[in-house]
C-alpha cells in the first residue's frame, strides 16, 4: 500500500522533473511545438481513456468534442472579442451540455452500435463546423485567434505554451488518478467488468457512464481549446472522424485502463508522422504497418505488454 | 474470533434489530409477493404467485427445471418487471423500481453463475459492493476532502471485516478471478453483503460446488442467517435446501404448489408428484 | 412527381452499392463477430484493379470482373492469415484498431500504385437511358441491381442449401458447438473473409463507372456500408439489403431536395435515429455485446 504511493508519488516527480528540464533545455522551437502538441493529444487520450479504458465504453466521435471546445473559443475570441479566459468555461459548459444531450440516447448502446452511434454524431458535427458557413467560418475555418495572455504574462511563446500545455495535462493527470482510485473508479470499471454485476451491487450505471461521458468530453474540449489558441486557426478538417480514430488509437496502443499508457500512446501517435515524412510515398503504408504491428505483437497496448513480459521473466503468478 | 464476528454483526446488521418480531399480522413480512404474473413470449414463466418471505429466516425456493425459479428471484431482485401483482419489501412496493434502487432499499442478490469484477482484485470487489453504502462524489474525492479520506479508510476496514467473514483476508491483493471457483462465489456473497442488505438472494449458490463447499456454504448461510439478514435462496440441492431453509416454496410449471417447513414440504404429496414426475 | 422519381433511382443504385457493402460487413460480422474497418479499402481496390484491367490491358470485361473479385478476395485472406489469426489474445478493440491499420495501409498502397489521380471507366453497356414517367434510369444502374440481386441471391442459396453454408451459420451461431460436431471453424472464418472482400470487389467493381476512383473513395463508401448494415441489422443479410435501399433513397431524396453538401449529415442523422429508435436495427439483430 505504501509503496504503491510512493511509486506513485516518485512518477509524479519524474514527470514533473521531465517537463521542467525538457522546458528549459530545448530551445528549437520545432521540437518545443511538437511536444505541446503531445501534451494537446494526452488530455484527449486521458479523457477518452476514463470513458473506454476504465468504464468500458467506445467512443469513435470524440474530435467532435475537441472541435466544439476549439470552435467555442474561435468564435468568441475572433468573432466577438471576448476574452479567452471568459471562453474557456463557456467551451467546456457547452462541450458537457452537448455531451449530455448526446449521451442520453446513445450510452443506452453497447458495442458496436455504441460505437456506431457516436461516430455518427462525430459525423454530423464535423458536417456542421463545415457547412454553417455564417457562423464557423465553413471549410476555411478561423483564422487569427488570439495568443492566451493572463495580465501582462504572454503564453505567445513556444516555451511558454508547453509549459502551460503541460501544467494542464498534469492536472489531467491527477484529477484522473484520484478519480480511478475512489469510490467512483472502482465503480466504473465495475461496469466495465460486468455491468450486470455492477447493477445487482447498486451502481446506477447510466447515470454513471453518462457522467464520465460528460468529463471525457470536457477534456476533450479543454484540448480544443489549447489547440485553438496554440495554432491561431483552425479548420473543420481537424476535426474529423479520422482524428476521432486517432483519438481511440492512442488509447489502445498505449494501453487502456492506463494513465501512463494514454501518455504513452498520444507521444507515440504523434511523434510518428514526423518520423514517417521521411518515407515520403510510403507515409501511409509504413504507418499503417506500424499500427497492425504492434497491436498484434502486443495486443494488450504498449504498457500492459511491456509490464507483462517484465513480470513474466521475473515472478511467478499465484495460480 | 467471536470479536470479530461481533463486529460483523455490527456491520451487516439492518437498523432495526428486532429479534422478536410479531409472528401475525403486516410485520410478519419482509418481502410479501402479492399475485405475481409474468410471461415471456408465449410463455406463461409465472401465474398467480403469492406468498411472504419472513424476516430474519432463511427462505428456500425450490422446483423442477422449469418451474420459474429464477424468474420469480429476477423479479424480487429487479433484472425483470411483473406483468401483474405486486410486490412488497419493507411495506414498500418495489416492483417497479429499477435494480440499483432496490440495493439501496436492502435488496443484494449473487449470480447463478458468479459475476465477479474480474480484472480487480478480492477487496476492491468487496469495496464496489459497498458503493451503496458510501458517498463520496466527483468534486470531493478531485479535491480530496478529509471525510472521503476518512469515508474510504472506513470502507476498507469493513471490507476486510467481511472478508475475514468469509474467510478470504488473506487473498484481499489478489486478482478475483484467480481465485478457485468455490471462493470466488464466497467472494460475492461478500460483496452482496456489503451492501449491508436487509434480504440476501442467494441464486443456486452451491451450483458447481463440491460436498464440503457445500456443507461450508451451509454454515456461513446460517451465520449470515443470525447476523439479522433475511435469506431468499434459489436451490436445486435439496440437501442444502433442506438443511439451511426455515421454510420453503415450491414452484412447478409456473405456479406455487406449496409452502411451509422442510418437513412439511418433504412429505407434501404435490411436492413428490412434481419431483417425481406422477401424475395427477 | 418526375423530379421525385428521378431522386428514388438515383437513390435505388447508391442503395444496391450501399447493400453490397454492408452485406459484406454482415458476412464477416456473422461469423467472426469482426468488424473490418479496411472494408471500404477492398471496395477501393475493387474499382480500381478492375480499372487497370479494363482499360488499361483491354481485358474482355467479363474477364477482367472475375480477375478482379478474385484478386481482392486473395488479398482478404492473406489479411486475415497475417494479421487477424496471429494476434494471440483477441479483444474485439485490438481487432478494430489493427483493421483500422489495415485500412491506412491498404489507402497507401493505393496511392503508391495509382497515384492521387482520379479515374473513370465507361458504362458496361452503352445503350441509351430508359425513360420512365419522364425520369431517365442509366443502363449502368440496371446492371448495378442486376449484379447485386445475383450476388444476393447467391448467397442465400448458398447459405440455406449448401452444406458448407450451413455449416458457416452453424459456426457463426455458436462456435464450440459447431467444433464439437466436427466443422472446420477456422476454414470457415477464411470462407467468411473471402466472401465479404469478394462482395466489397464486387461493390468496387460496378460503382466505377458512376464515380471518380481514387485511392481514397473507399473510407466514406465503407462507413456508408457499415450504416447500412446497422440501419437494417448487423449480421442479416436482408437486414443489410434493406438498410442499404434505405440509406440510398433517403440520402437521394435529402440531396434532392435540401442540400447536396448534407449528403452525409443526413445518412447519419438517418442512422441515430434508427439507433434510438430500434436499437438491433429494423430486422432487430439481438443486440451484442461486445467492448
Amino acid at each position: 500500500m505504501s509503496s504503491k504511493l510512493l511509486r506513485k508519488t516518485a512518477s509524479y516527480g519524474i514527470f514533473w522533473i521531465a517537463v521542467a528540464a525538457a522546458g528549459m533545455s530545448i530551445d528549437n522551437s520545432y521540437y518545443l511545438q511538437v511536444l505541446t502538441f503531445i501534451g494537446i493529444h494526452s488530455i484527449l487520450a486521458l479523457g477518452l481513456n476514463m470513458l473506454m479504458g476504465y468504464a468500458g465504453q467506445i467512443s469513435l466521435g470524440h474530435a467532435a468534442f475537441y472541435g466544439l471546445g476549439a470552435y467555442t473559443t474561435a468564435i468568441m475570441t475572433v468573432h466577438y472579442d471576448l476574452s479567452p479566459w471568459l471562453a474557456l468555461p463557456c467551451a467546456i459548459c457547452l462541450v458537457i451540455l452537448v455531451a449530455f444531450i448526446v449521451g442520453l440516447p446513445t450510452l443506452k448502446l453497447s458495442g458496436y452500435y455504441l460505437g456506431m452511434g457516436t461516430l455518427g454524431f462525430g459525423m454530423i458535427v464535423h458536417i456542421i463546423f463545415r457547412e454553417w458557413t455564417s457562423v464557423t467560418g465553413g471549410a476555411s475555418g478561423y483564422v487569427g485567434i488570439p495568443p492566451l495572455e493572463l495580465g501582462a504574462f504572454s503564453f505567445s511563446s513556444s516555451r511558454n505554451y508547453f509549459y502551460l500545455v503541460w501544467c494542464t495535462v498534469l492536472i489531467s493527470i491527477v484529477l484522473c488518478q484520484r478519480l480511478i482510485d475512489s469510490r467512483i473508479g472502482r465503480a466504473l470499471r465495475s461496469i466495465h467488468d460486468s455491468e450486470h454485476a455492477s447493477k445487482a451491487v447498486g451502481v446506477n450505471t447510466r447515470n454513471l457512464k453518462l457522467q464520465v461521458f460528460m468529463l471525457s468530453a470536457a477534456l476533450a474540449g479543454v484540448a480544443g481549446f489549447l489547440y485553438a489558441h496554440f495554432v491561431s486557426f483552425i479548420s473543420p478538417g481537424t476535426f474529423d472522424f479520422i482524428v476521432s480514430i486517432r483519438i481511440v488509437t492512442m488509447v489502445v496502443i498505449g494501453g487502456m485502463a492506463s494513465i501512463w499508457g494514454a501518455l504513452l500512446g498520444a507521444s507515440l501517435l504523434t511523434l510518428l508522422p514526423e518520423w514517417l515524412h521521411a518515407f515520403s510515398d510510403f507515409e501511409m503504408i509504413v504507418y499503417g504497418l506500424i499500427l497492425m504491428l504492434v497491436m498484434i505483437i502486443l495486443p494488450q497496448g504498449l504498457t500492459r505488454g511491456i509490464l507483462d513480459i517484465y513480470e513474466r521473466s521475473h515472478k511467478k503468478y499465484f495460480k | 474470533m467471536n470479536v470479530l464476528i461481533k463486529n460483523i454483526s455490527n456491520s451487516i446488521q439492518p437498523e432495526n434489530d428486532s429479534e422478536s418480531h410479531s409472528v401475525a399480522g403486516e410485520n410478519s413480512s419482509i418481502v410479501r409477493i402479492e399475485a405475481i404474473c409474468k410471461s415471456f413470449g408465449g410463455l406463461q414463466a409465472l401465474w398467480n404467485i403469492s406468498f411472504d418471505v419472513r424476516p430474519y429466516t432463511v427462505q428456500g425456493l425450490i422446483g423442477p427445471n422449469g418451474a420459474g425459479k429464477t424468474t420469480l428471484f429476477n423479479l424480487i431482485a429487479g433484472a425483470y418487471y411483473p406483468d401483474k401483482g405486486r410486490i412488497f419489501f419493507d411495506q414498500i412496493q418495489v416492483q417497479g423500481k429499477r435494480v440499483h434502487d432496490r440495493v439501496k432499499l436492502g435488496i443484494a442478490r449473487t449470480f447463478q453463475n458468479v459475476e465477479l469484477f474480474e480484472s480487480m482484485t478480492v477487496i476492491e470487489n468487496v469495496l464496489v459492493g459497498q458503493y451503496v453504502r458510501t458517498r463520496s462524489g466527483f468534486w470531493s474525492t478531485i479535491f480530496r476532502m478529509p471525510w472521503t479520506i476518512k469515508e474510504e479508510q472506513g470502507a476498507r476496514e469493513e471490507a476486510k471485516k467481511l472478508l475475514n467473514f468469509v474467510g478470504l483476508e488473506q487473498y484481499a491483493e489478489v486478482r478475483s478471478s484467480d481465485l478457485p471457483f468455490g471462493w470466488q462465489r464466497l467472494l460475492e456473497i461478500a460483496r452482496a453483503l456489503a451492501s449491508k442488505p436487509k434480504i440476501l438472494l442467494l441464486d443456486e449458490p452451491a451450483a458447481g460446488l463440491n460436498a464440503v463447499e457445500t456443507k461450508q456454504l451451509g454454515e456461513l448461510i446460517k451465520k449470515i442467517r443470525d447476523q439479522g439478514v433475511t435469506i431468499l435462496i434459489v436451490e436445486h440441492d435439496m440437501s442444502l435446501a433442506m438443511d439451511v431453509s426455515d421454510r420453503i416454496a415450491v414452484l412447478n410449471q409456473g405456479r406455487l404448489i406449496a409452502e411451509g417447513t422442510p418437513r412439511e414440504i418433504q412429505s407434501h404429496d404435490a411436492v413428490m408428484a412434481a419431483y417425481l414426475g406422477g401424475g395427477k | 412527381m418526375q423530379e421525385a422519381l428521378q431522386y428514388v433511382f438515383s437513390g435505388i443504385t447508391n442503395g444496391a452499392i450501399y447493400a453490397a457493402i454492408a452485406v459484406g460487413f454482415s458476412l464477416l460480422y456473422n461469423s467472426t463477430e469482426l468488424i473490418n474497418f479496411a472494408h471500404g479499402e477492398f471496395v477501393m481496390l475493387g474499382a480500381l484493379i478492375l480499372v487497370t484491367l479494363w482499360n488499361i490491358f483491354k481485358l474482355p470485361l467479363p474477364l477482367a470482373f472475375f480477375i478482379t473479385v478474385f484478386t481482392v478476395s486473395g488479398m482478404g485472406l492473406l489479411f486475415e492469415r497475417l494479421a487477424i489469426r496471429t494476434v494471440s489474445k483477441p479483444h474485439p478493440i485490438v481487432l478494430v484498431i489493427i483493421t483500422v491499420g489495415a485500412s491506412i495501409f491498404f489507402r497507401g498502397i493505393g496511392m503508391l500504385l495509382w497515384g492521387k489521380d482520379s479515374y473513370s471507366v465507361p458504362s458496361f453497356s452503352d445503350h441509351a437511358p430508359i425513360t420512365i414517367f419522364g425520369a431517365s434510369l442509366l443502363p449502368q444502374s440496371l446492371w448495378i441491381l442486376v449484379i447485386v440481386g445475383i450476388s444476393v441471391c447467391a448467397l442465400h442459396f448458398f447459405f440455406k442449401k449448401t452444406l458448407t453454408g450451413k455449416a458457416m451459420q452453424a459456426c457463426a451461431i455458436n462456435k464450440r458447438a459447431a467444433r464439437l460436431s466436427g466443422i472446420h471453424s477456422e476454414k470457415m472464418v477464411l470462407l467468411a473473409f473471402f466472401l465479404s472482400t469478394g462482395m466489397g470487389a464486387v461493390a468496387g467493381i460496378i460503382i466505377a463507372p458512376i464515380t471518380m476512383c481514387s485511392y481514397n473513395m473507399g473510407t466514406m463508401l465503407g462507413l456508408k456500408g457499415f450504416c447500412a448494415a446497422m440501419l437494417g441489422g448487423l449480421g442479416s443479410l436482408w437486414g443489410s439489403l434493406i438498410g442499404g435501399f434505405l440509406l440510398g433513397i433517403v440520402e437521394a431524396l435529402g440531396v434532392g431536395f435540401f442540400s447536396s453538401s448534407l449528403k452525409d449529415a443526413i445518412a447519419f442523422l438517418l442512422l441515430l435515429l434508427i439507433l434510438y429508435m430500434r436499437p438491433g436495427g429494423i430486422m432487430r439483430v439481438k443486440e451484442v455485446k461486445r467492448f
